[in-house]
């Protein structure tokens, strides 16, 4: 979404701006329940018409984090404040905030149209409006057709729909869309992905998205939040994230990648230097973070920047000898697994460009893999 | 159609005749002409038509039908709100010992629940009549209401009730749209069962009914006690032939309300 080039439009990243105002700020914000820290002393800024996914594992606090958005839960520390309101205090049927649920909470005993007028109605609206309002509604679902139908009458993804579009008919400041396509398969998924985008970037909402599937937050949101234990560990464009990880974390939980564990020998304009086997060349990549010359880091690199040859190619500064323990064929790409010095197998992905098996490697098969200077990071431990 | 085996047949048949040959004897002396009930003297709906000139079988019927038509919403409102304060405010002070105490009475032997009632109107100097009734089944019927009530609010999911809250309704809209409409059949058979238990009290209703009122079952007791009388036995078989045709008419409808989802939800994909 941010990155998206258009000749007559400046890129979409108000998180750079300075004077920016922020939609959102969490300031300080713990949330515990009894002995229990969910959120822990989070701070947090997200601007209008973003749409900001908050990405971790189950447990993680991602949504009670989004519940404390919506008015559900009380922030133990800290303040929120939305549109430069200070939110404690105030009812969760008194925010402009909407929230798609997981289990898309539909009123079953009302029919589609009815449960898209609820909040409509809730707000006293007279009856024109709120009818042109729902039907509006409606046809950005594309749901026509339904709008007698009862929920149970209906498909999952049609559902699903029915829930965004009740959501969105109130033209909420902020929608909270909870695990959003959790309930559906991977095809329709997808393709709802793309929808949401749209929607979001048709009516200019700013959402904020709860997802523990990492390709899902990197397909929709302009910025995500990978959080861990109640905190945030990075805030960064996706991008970003997949390719400037701030920890070992960050870069394990999103994508697939190589961590290779050493000892610091070198560290210079911007580069450091890792020993990590006898027998083996150091390995040099990006510094990150705080490094000290002699102390533990890991080295973190992508199994897609890797190249895999049975020459050794000494042009290069990074590589590794080993062995092929397995070979995974996915139709466009193949992964190779090379076991080297001490056990540490090292993942390989290369595209298949061409039709024709050459069938260049094979199990046992002594090879090496090898990548660019700039492939890698090396994280502290 | 699957045939019964020989085995299943007699068994069949002797359950059932265990569970309705005593009603079938009374239907069937209910027509009888003589005044005994044990001896068959032809067919005749005359007791019938005497019931119906009973007065005071018709007033005690009558004050019945109103205790369990009262008793039974009172209950059921009582009980559906500690059923949801039970269920949905989560851990708070006291939660087990009121969830405890309210099916307790449940458990707790009718004799004694007549009688402490019975103690309690008397020491407030409230005179035992229809009101008195109604108040000892709402007392003991809320604790049937609200078990039923909350085994559905258990498994009622509650992200609907923050769904309407998060759509602008307040906390009582929220519940009066939403959960009401959806935990309505629950409701509906707390009172329906608060209903039958009342209609059908004997032992809390004789502590606590008093000169001006008798419900139906002390009545038919106290004139029992005088000797069965063929008037009964009309009077039982009316009473069956209404909870046949209630039964079956529930059954019915139920079923056809499943019939019916099964088609729409089939349609639906």
């Amino acid at each position: 979404m941010a990155e998206r080039p258009s000749p007559n439009q400046t890129v979409f990243a108000p998180w750079t701006d300075p004077d920016a105002v922020p939609l959102i700020r969490i300031e300080g914000v713990t949330k515990r329940f009894g002995d229990f820290t969910a959120i822990d002393n989070i701070d947090l800024n997200i601007y209008r018409r973003e749409f900001f996914a908050l990405l971790g594992p189950s447990g993680c606090g991602k949504t009670t984090l989004m519940r404390m958005l919506a008015g559900f839960e009380t922030p133990t520390e800290g303040r929120i404040s939305i549109d430069e309101q200070d939110m404690a205090g105030v009812a969760p049927n008194r925010r402009a905030v909407n929230m798609m649920f997981q289990s898309y909470a539909l009123f079953p005993h009302l029919s589609v149209w009815e449960n898209i007028a609820f909040g409509l109605r809730r707000d006293g609206a007279d009856k024109d409006k709120i009818a042109a309002r729902v039907e509006e509604m409606l046809k950005l679902v594309q749901l026509e057709r339904f709008a007698r139908r009862k929920p149970h009458q209906i498909s999952g993804g049609q559902r699903q729909r029915v829930a965004l579009a009740r959501s969105l008919a109130k033209a909420p400041k902020l929608l909270l869309l909870d695990e959003p396509l959790g309930a559906l398969d991977k095809k329709l998924r997808q393709d709802t992905q793309f929808e949401l985008m749209d929607i979001q970037e048709k009516t200019g909402t700013t959402f904020v998205i709860v997802t523990h599937d990492q390709e899902e937050a990197m397909t929709v949101a302009s910025r995500v939040a990978v959080m861990d234990n109640g905190r945030i560990m990075q805030v960064a464009t996706p991008a970003e994230i997949y390719e400037q990880p701030n920890s070992v974390y960050v870069a394990d939980f999103i994508g697939d990648v190589n961590l290779i564990e050493g000892r610091v020998s070198s560290i210079d304009e911007g580069r450091a230097t890792l020993d990590w086997a006898e027998g083996q060349h150091p390995i040099t990549g990006q510094a990150s973070g705080s490094l000290s010359k002699g102390g533990r880091a890991t080295f973190a690199v992508r199994p897609e920047k890797l190249y895999i040859s049975r020459e050794e190619p000494t042009e290069r500064t990074n590589r590794v000898w080993g062995k092929i323990l397995d070979i995974g064929y996915l139709g466009n790409l193949s992964t190779y697994h090379v076991e080297t010095t001490g056990g540490q197998v090292i993942k390989c992905e290369m595209i298949n460009v061409s039709r024709i098996d050459r069938r260049d490697y094979t199990w046992d098969d002594e090879v090496w893999l090898s990548w660019s200077d700039t492939a890698g990071l090396v994280l502290p431990e | 159609m699957k045939r019964l085996s020989a085995f299943n047949v007699v068994s069949l048949t002797l359950g059932f005749a265990f569970l309705y040959i005593p009603m079938l004897i009374l239907v069937i002396y209910s027509f009888n002409e003589s005044r005994l009930v044990t001896v068959w003297a032809g067919f005749s709906t005359k007791w019938y038509g005497e019931l119906f000139r009973n007065e005071a079988m018709i007033d005690a019927a009558w004050v019945t039908l109103q205790v369990a038509f009262f008793s039974s919403t009172i209950a059921t409102v009582l009980g559906t709100m500690a059923a949801y304060v039970l269920v949905r405010q989560g851990r708070f002070m006291g939660r087990t010992l009121f969830s405890g105490m309210i099916y307790a009475p449940l458990v707790m032997p009718e004799v004694i629940t007549g009688l402490s009632l019975l103690l309690l109107f008397i020491a407030i100097g409230l005179d035992r009549g229809i009101v008195t009734i109604v108040l000892a089944h709402t007392t003991f019927a809320m604790c049937y209401v609200s078990v039923v009530v909350s085994s559905r609010l258990v498994s009622f999911d509650q992200s609907l009730e923050e769904a309407a809250l998060d759509l602008g309704a307040t906390p009582f809209e929220a519940f009066r749209l939403v959960t009401l409409p959806i935990i309505a059949p629950a409701v509906i058979s707390g009172w329906l069962l608060a209903f039958t238990l009342s209609l059908d009290d004997l032992v809390i209703a004789s502590f606590t009914a008093g000169p001006s009122a008798t419900t139906l079952p002390i009545k038919i007791f106290s004139s029992v006690r005088l000797g069965v009388s063929p008037e009964i036995n009309a009077l039982s078989t009316i009473i069956i032939g209404i909870v046949t045709v209630g039964v079956i008419s529930a059954s019915l409808i139920s079923k056809r309300a499943i019939t019916k989802r099964i088609r729409e939800e089939q349609a639906a994909v």
